[in-house]
């Protein structure tokens, strides 16, 4: 419960507000193994520390890979640390994304804006073991083409021949020539057998349920569609309670949960 | 075993031999509450404490009963998880910062005058701080070595209702020793139970003598009464059902125009546990300090996300309290979140009675459609 000291070796800056850090445990023998879903507690030298899925790679979990969004006071002073700059970093927590569940079926990636940073672990991962899956669709939407993340890296996925790759944003200006829409349009789009499809789906919780809904219209069935959550979180290992949501708590039973288990709670306002 | 009422400073005397720092009952700005005790002249002899909604006001009794009370605001959370801590404290070094915790040895605990509900609700922390998947090491510092003795109470306040939750009015487990007290036929005496080898082996210091069949009658009498002056009762059959089918039920409105959220009843709840924590720097910023304090569901910045706070309403934060207590405490932690202590109602300076709450959904049951 206690951050480890991470040196940040490199800032990136991926759009105006969006910074992936790319960090090193600054001590020997510190190692936090993850699986692509889970998050760690980032933690600002006297500030605060603030929930953040990790962005990379877990098959090679050095260096670690945070993708953050400013936000607020510890999201700002975190992205404004630069090279050579401490952040302290416990984790890894929360459930991951049901990878290996997957295997053997279509696999869609569902990202609305920030929500790519976590399933860009499940890229890399479906990368890595891409025999084991059918057809792949990664769906990528932002507001405007100014807050896509990771767009050269989108650009070569989108070169393969057997990745679907397509990207939509809400509003965009003259020199914008993909597309313009909501992203459950995209879901209409792709290719993908709703018997045996497994959805994984990461954004505004508004923009979850939308997604969710049409991907029920198109027969998938809810307890093959998963979505990571977000509440406020004070320790990450469910002491501090904040996270609640009805029974479960965000960050030990979730983040990512099958739509299924919580359907129900998410029709009532406030839980 | 039978032990006078003098008895109770050789208890205090074997603790200290023991190096307990020991924590009990003592008068207060008008209230019993938990404190360091120095003897057993500290202990609220005399005193007993009428409880209602919204209502707590001591009185002498008319005999010199030490445990003629029953529970106070304070619960035994405040030592095992206490309400403001601090967590580390960090310094800066040229390669960053260096983090060390809290690791300051400190006597243990021993708790004196722990109620059979007050047990259940420490049981209850126990699986929330030391049975699951991680383990809070401050909470298992203070529970592991603490030694525990609990009182059988022998009356019960206006606001209980452990006999409906099934945790009291006699403590069952979880004690080092269990006492009863007797007061009788002008005899003053408590009947000593020990529910460990270390309480057994504190009990022969005692000086008691082997309890005789009155004077065990006498004190299951004493127990037998409490049962009977239950202040309040609640139904648990079916309650998580009915709770979970009725988060949209107009009762949560009602309640909700009369609570002032002022986070009262969780934090005098003895299994309330949400926490919030606090980063401060030094001024010469080259120190910074996590600090732990309780926090409560009924606060807005509780549920605080970007963008907004996810309860905004009394209404939702109400509902989330309650139902955290009666329905998903069970999902969560398999057992209930409540062990019908009555603080919440007493201390609720609107009188809200979660007994009653409870009550008024069974009675008018509405499974919203889902
Ligand atoms: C499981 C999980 C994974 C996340 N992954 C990422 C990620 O990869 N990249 C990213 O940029 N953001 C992510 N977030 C959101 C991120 O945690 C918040 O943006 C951040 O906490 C804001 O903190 P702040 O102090 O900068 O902002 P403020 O708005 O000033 O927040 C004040 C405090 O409120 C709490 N808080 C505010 N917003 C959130 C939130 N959305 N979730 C939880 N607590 C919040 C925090 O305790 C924060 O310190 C994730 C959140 C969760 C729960
Ligand atoms: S909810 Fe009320 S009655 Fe139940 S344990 Fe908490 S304070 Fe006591
Ligand atoms: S129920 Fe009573 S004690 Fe609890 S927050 Fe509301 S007014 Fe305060």
């Amino acid at each position: 419960m206690v951050p480890h000291p991470f040196r940040v070796e490199r800032v990136q800056r991926e759009t105006a507000d969006t910074f992936t850090l790319t960090l090193e445990p600054a001590a020997a023998g510190i190692e936090i193994r993850y699986r692509p879903g889970q998050f760690n507690m980032l933690y600002l030298f006297g500030v605060g520390e603030v929930p953040i899925s990790v962005s990379g790679d877990a098959a090679s979990p050095v260096p670690l890979l945070h993708t953050v969004r400013v936000a607020g006071a510890v999201t700002r002073g975190i992205c404004e640390l630069g090279r050579g700059g401490t952040v302290g970093v416990r984790g890894p927590y929360g459930t991951p994304w049901p990878v290996e569940q997957a295997e053997g079926s279509d696999l869609l990636v569902i990202a609305g804006g920030i929500g790519l940073a976590p399933l860009r672990s499940v890229v890399y991962h479906l990368m890595a073991h891409r025999e084991k899956y059918g057809r792949v669709a990664i769906l990528y939407g932002t507001r405007s083409p100014d807050d896509l993340l990771y767009r050269s890296e989108v650009e070569q996925w989108r070169g393969r021949f057997d990745l679907d790759v397509d990207v939509t944003v809400d509003h965009a200006g003259l020199n914008w020539h993909g597309r313009v829409g909501v992203v459950t349009t995209l879901i209409q789009q792709a290719q993908f057998d709703p018997d045996n499809t497994v959805a994984m789906v990461c954004g505004p919780e508004i923009m979850m349920r939308f997604c969710v809904r049409e991907l029920e219209d198109q027969g998938v069935d809810l307890g093959d569609i998963h979505i990571s959550m977000e509440r406020n979180m004070k320790c990450a290992v469910g002491f501090c309670g904040h996270c609640q949501f009805g029974p479960e708590f965000i960050c030990k039973d979730g983040p990512v949960f099958s739509y299924q288990r919580i359907a129900d709670l998410l029709d009532v306002r406030e839980v | 075993m039978v032990v006078v009422a003098e008895g109770l400073d050789r208890l205090f005397e074997a603790l200290r031999r023991r190096e307990f720092t020991v924590v009990g009952p003592t008068v207060r700005d008008g209230a019993i509450v938990y404190d360091e005790l120095e003897s057993a002249a500290d202990l609220p002899t005399g005193w007993t404490d009428e409880q209602d909604g919204g209502h707590y006001r001591l009185e002498r009794r008319d005999d010199e009963a030490v445990f003629g009370y029953v529970v106070g605001p304070h619960s035994w959370k405040r030592y095992l998880h206490p309400p403001f801590l601090r967590l580390w404290r960090a310094e800066k070094r040229d390669d960053g910062f260096q983090v060390a915790r809290d690791e300051a040895p400190r006597k243990p605990y021993a708790f004196l005058g722990v109620r059979s509900c007050e047990l259940h609700a420490i049981a209850i922390q126990d699986r929330v701080f030391l049975e699951g998947e991680h383990v809070d090491p401050i909470y298992r510092e203070r529970r592991e070595n603490a030694f525990i003795v609990a009182v059988n109470c022998g009356q019960a306040g206006g606001t209980c209702f452990c006999v409906s939750m099934n945790t009291g009015p006699k403590a069952s487990q979880g004690f080092d020793l269990a006492l009863t007290e007797v007061l009788e036929d002008g005899r003053h005496y408590f009947v000593v139970e020990s529910g460990s080898d270390r309480g057994a082996e504190l009990l022969a210091e005692l000086g008691g003598s082997e309890a005789t069949e009155v004077e065990l009658t006498a004190a299951e009498v004493a127990v037998k009464n409490a049962v009977g002056q239950m202040g309040r009762s609640l139904e648990t059959e079916g309650l998580k059902e009915l709770l979970y089918r009725n988060y949209e039920h107009p009762r949560w409105d009602q309640v909700a125009e009369r609570c002032l959220a002022c986070t009262n009843c969780t934090m005098v709840c003895p299994t309330c546990f949400c926490s919030s924590v606090e980063d401060v720097s030094d001024l010469d910023g080259e120190g910074a300090e996590r600090w732990r304090t309780w926090d409560s569901c009924f606060s807005g910045e509780f549920s605080y996300i970007h963008g907004g706070n996810v309860r905004q309403t009394v209404k939702s934060r109400y509902r989330q309290w309650m139902t955290h207590k009666l329905a998903t405490w069970y999902d969560q932690f398999g057992s209930s979140g409540c062990v019908g202590c009555g603080r919440c109602i007493t201390w609720c300076p609107v009188a809200i009675d979660i007994t009653e709450e409870a009550a008024a959904i069974r009675l008018d049951d509405r499974p919203s459609e889902q």
